[in-house]
């Protein structure tokens, strides 16, 4: 395991990229040939089954270290991590042990089903065998959950860097369904598993925010203007009679939306096409809120059917009849993909999402004013010409959103972040006047630069009223700019409305907390996009 | 009467009528070391170790009245008994020792148990009061014996050197850099910024023995420096020289390295958790081994660590004053 604590150091010790590249190019040209497969599982956020509870876990490093557990909760909060807390408040190790990676991830999922008394003699003794390093990812092993900031493109360069291939291959083949203990990393690098699987998707193609005036874009009559519209962006395979959704996150979402199950009678085999599952009501596109009463549930229940039935808007298609086309045009495929709408005999449900028609670019320009109006969050431009990409490529799409919603709040919480964070208040919490009273409505922890960041640290630190555990109350003072993309009706939230992704969009240093927005701005701004 | 209080100018010992490392200017300051956290200038006279001298007056530029002493020297300041001990914390720290009438008191300032090579070794002093700092006051901070650490520091040089990159240490120019020219002393020629060069011909007059280090002029190629040591202070981290050197990697010396969180947040290249502050062991060893019947605890975690000592069952009080995270400070200056 020395091997891969060394790669952590040194993807942890870098900002840039390739730095990060060039650690992964050479952990997988020089480590342990059964290790590489677990690398690239738990970097992709292949998880096996946790085999000890967090609970049981600090219990024993709690028992083991002889502190108190209130005094262990500190470090937590200190630290920001419980891997790192529990590695660090251990006792020095009495053995030293040179296991390898994978014999410690097999021997963890050994654990499984086992009595509790067996897997702390096991931890225990793994605990009683490494320095601070080992231990802490030992316990990221235990937990699954390791994120180091390394992104699956980033991996995917860096393996077909090392293994001079294609990075599209070795994305299909690493987003198929395989698991470490029964491939080579060679046979993940040749795909060898991945034709037999129906369900492999191809990398989404994504866009650039537009970062120019669209006239700078040229000739209109080269690009295709769409809608962008605010939902689940999502890939539907249909393979050798299976049907398969995936979501942007890489994740199947199949079961999930019953309405677009009768794809599996009516899609020819050998279709992939890529569109948006949106909350689509008497032909109408329903608010984002609306949609997110479907997301994350295991089961759905008929009244959810009924109160936010979904559609799915086609964008694009990348395979037709079993053959990858994404190295046609965008024109090309759009002509396919309408012919495929054409054979479909279940209307209204899945459908070609509309080209905008536009003669210059002022008059688009004046159309994507009325994005809100049909509940998009703006304009895609697409050039006619372009390829299937995988992942972002500068040029060829651009998304012009329209500016978000703001809103102008006080902070009256402030908390300490986590990870690199840990030691500054940068987690805040803001308010809306409501009479008298301020009432919370966000809470946002990005949007200042790490200056900023340091100030309101040390405002915190000047101005804290009370302590609630690692929470701070503050002087309301700080007005901040509060910008976010939608807003919805909460009964878990004080205010009774939830902001959607808020973040802080800037510090107004120019206005006092006697000029921020109230409770009833927001609600009417709910009233008018319902 | 207690023989110590606490008050909005610093530690004052009214029986004789001095502070102990004050804040605001007083007519006698005894002070415990030259950081800018115990030490401040405008008092009208000093009492200090005679090696913490050099010190003061490379700070201010001016002669000032400076009375020293040697350890374990014991003086009279109206009927009270004031002797200085060894901190351990940087050359020439000291804690100061009280007795009046029987009552004894130990003001430790800043202190650490380990060895550091250079700095006279930290010795118990048994007292009734021990005032005592909580810089690493959780658990999460036990430091590594500093010959493992060095041996880290060795390899990321070697490392460096292979790889054509310029080894760029940043220390706290009292003490740490010290620390790490004693440590680092071999082959290698250790190029240090002028602020520490300035420190260290103080103590080298004062008679310490420091190895021989280059002071980094402009005459100074860039090729040399990228085959040398590096140590710079933390407020020249970030500057432009730095990035005037030879692909500079940098490494950050300080215990705030113990924790992942700390090294990405000053974005360094490598960070090395070596402290001239207590640990965690440190703190409650030192503690325990003065047998003292009431510790005040200060800058640090001093809320978390007083209510440890207090449930072990050593009396412990929160004192607010306004030392400490001057490294921490320094650094951030320059992240």
């Amino acid at each position: 395991m020395k091997r891969f604590t060394e790669l952590i150091q040194q993807l942890e010790t870098s900002n840039k990229t390739n730095d990060k590249i060039a650690a992964l190019v050479s952990y997988f040209s020089t480590a342990d040939e059964k290790d590489k497969p677990y690398v690239i599982a738990m970097f992709t956020g292949k998880r096996p089954r946790r085999p000890v509870t967090t609970a049981l876990i600090r219990e024993w490093a709690i028992e083991l270290s002889a502190i108190p557990a209130w005094l262990f909760a500190e470090c937590y909060h200190n630290v920001g991590d419980l891997s790192e807390t529990i590695a660090l408040v251990l006792p020095p190790a009495n053995h030293t042990a040179d296991r390898k990676l994978n014999e410690w991830i097999t021997d963890l999922a050994l654990l499984n089903g086992q009595e509790d008394s067996v897997k702390k003699e096991f931890i225990l003794r793994a605990w009683d065998s490494m320095d601070t390093q080992e231990r802490f990812i030992f316990n990221k092993l235990i937990s699954g959950n390791f994120r180091i900031g390394i992104s699956n493109k980033t991996l995917v360069n860096a393996i077909a860097r090392q293994s001079n291939t294609d990075s599209n291959k070795i994305m299909h083949s690493i987003m198929g369904k395989w698991t470490p203990d029964q491939i080579t990393y060679q046979e993940l690098i040749d795909g060898a598993h991945v034709n037999t699987d129906n369900s492999w998707p191809y990398p989404f193609c994504l866009a650039y925010a537009l970062d120019t005036e669209p006239a700078n874009l040229g000739e209109t009559t080269a690009w295709q203007a769409e809608w962008k519209w605010d939902g689940i962006r999502g890939q539907i395979v249909k393979r050798n009679g299976e049907l398969f959704i995936w979501s942007r996150g890489e994740e199947l979402v199949t079961e999930q939306f019953p309405e677009l199950h009768f794809l599996r009678d009516e899609l020819p085999d050998g279709t992939v096409i890529d569109g948006e599952i949106l909350a689509v009501k008497d032909g109408n596109i329903q608010a984002f809120s609306i949609l997110q009463q479907r997301l994350n549930r295991k089961t759905i229940n008929k009244s959810q059917l009924k109160e936010a039935p979904v559609g799915f808007f086609c964008y694009d298609i990348m395979e037709v009849q079993g053959i990858d086309i994404r190295n046609e045009t965008l024109s090309e495929r759009r002509k396919k993909l309408v012919e495929l709408m054409s054979l479909l005999t279940t209307r209204d449900i899945v459908v070609l999402s509309p080209a905008i028609n536009f003669e210059n670019w002022e008059q688009l320009i004046e159309i994507r004013k009325e994005s809100r109006a049909n509940n998009s969050e703006g304009v895609m431009l697409k050039k006619l010409n372009s390829l299937y990409h995988s992942g972002r490529k500068r040029g060829d799409w651009w998304k012009w959103k329209i500016n978000p919603y703001t809103v102008d709040t006080v902070m009256i919480y402030a908390q300490k972040g986590s990870g690199r964070r840990a030691n500054h208040f940068t987690d805040y919490t803001f308010a809306v006047r409501d009479g008298e009273k301020l009432i919370t409505i966000a809470k946002a922890y990005s949007g200042l630069t790490d200056l900023e960041i340091k100030e309101v640290d040390s405002f915190v630190r000047r101005n804290g009223v009370e302590k609630f555990g690692p929470v701070r109350t503050v002087k309301p003072e700080l007005v901040f700019e509060i910008a976010f993309e939608g807003i919805a009706e909460s009964k878990r939230h004080k205010a009774g409305l939830a902001l959607r992704f808020p973040r802080i969009a800037r510090w107004r240093k120019d206005k006092n907390a006697t000029e921020i927005n109230t409770l009833e701005d927001l609600r009417q701004l709910l009233a008018s996009t319902l | 009467m207690a023989l110590i209080s606490f008050t909005n100018k610093g530690i004052f010992c009214k029986q004789g009528g001095f502070y102990i490392d004050p804040w605001q200017p007083v007519d006698l300051a005894v002070t415990t070391h030259g950081h800018a956290d115990h030490f401040k200038a405008g008092n009208k006279a000093y009492l200090c170790h005679e090696l913490t001298k050099p010190v003061l007056l490379q700070r201010l530029g001016i002669d000032l009245p400076v009375q020293t002493l040697p350890y374990n020297k014991e003086i009279t300041i109206n009927g009270v008994k004031l002797s200085l001990f060894p901190a351990g914390h940087v050359i020439g720290s000291s804690q100061v020792r009280l007795e009046y009438k029987g009552e004894i008191c130990v003001i430790s300032g800043d202190y650490k148990i380990e060895y550091d090579g250079i700095s006279t070794a930290f010795e118990p002093v048994k007292c009734h009061t021990f005032v005592s700092e909580s810089t690493f006051g959780l658990p999460i901070y036990n430091w590594q014996p500093q010959k493992e650490i060095f041996g880290k520091i060795r390899k990321w040089v070697t490392d460096n050197h292979l790889q054509s990159k310029t080894s760029v240490l940043i220390a706290y120019s009292l003490g740490k850099a010290q620390r790490l020219i004693k440590n680092l002393a071999g082959d290698t020629p250790i190029y240090v910024h002028q602020s520490i060069a300035n420190l260290n011909d103080g103590f080298i007059k004062a008679g310490v023995e420091l190895p021989p280090t280059i002071r980094i002029t402009s005459d100074i190629k860039k090729e040399e420096l990228q085959k040398g040591i590096v140590i710079v202070p933390p407020a020249l981290a970030d500057g432009k020289w730095m990035k005037s050197l030879m692909s500079a990697s940098t490494g950050i010396c300080s215990g705030w390295m113990q924790v992942r969180a700390g090294r990405r947040w000053k974005s360094a290249d490598a960070g090395f958790a070596l402290s001239d502050h207590a640990d965690w062991s440190g703190l409650l060893s030192a503690i325990k081994a003065t047998e003292a019947e009431k510790v005040f605890i200060t800058h640090g975690f001093v809320s978390t660590f007083s209510k440890y000592l207090n449930e072990i069952g050593i009396t412990a009080w929160e004192v607010n004053t306004q030392y400490g995270n001057e490294e921490e400070e320094e650094i951030l200056k320059g992240a």
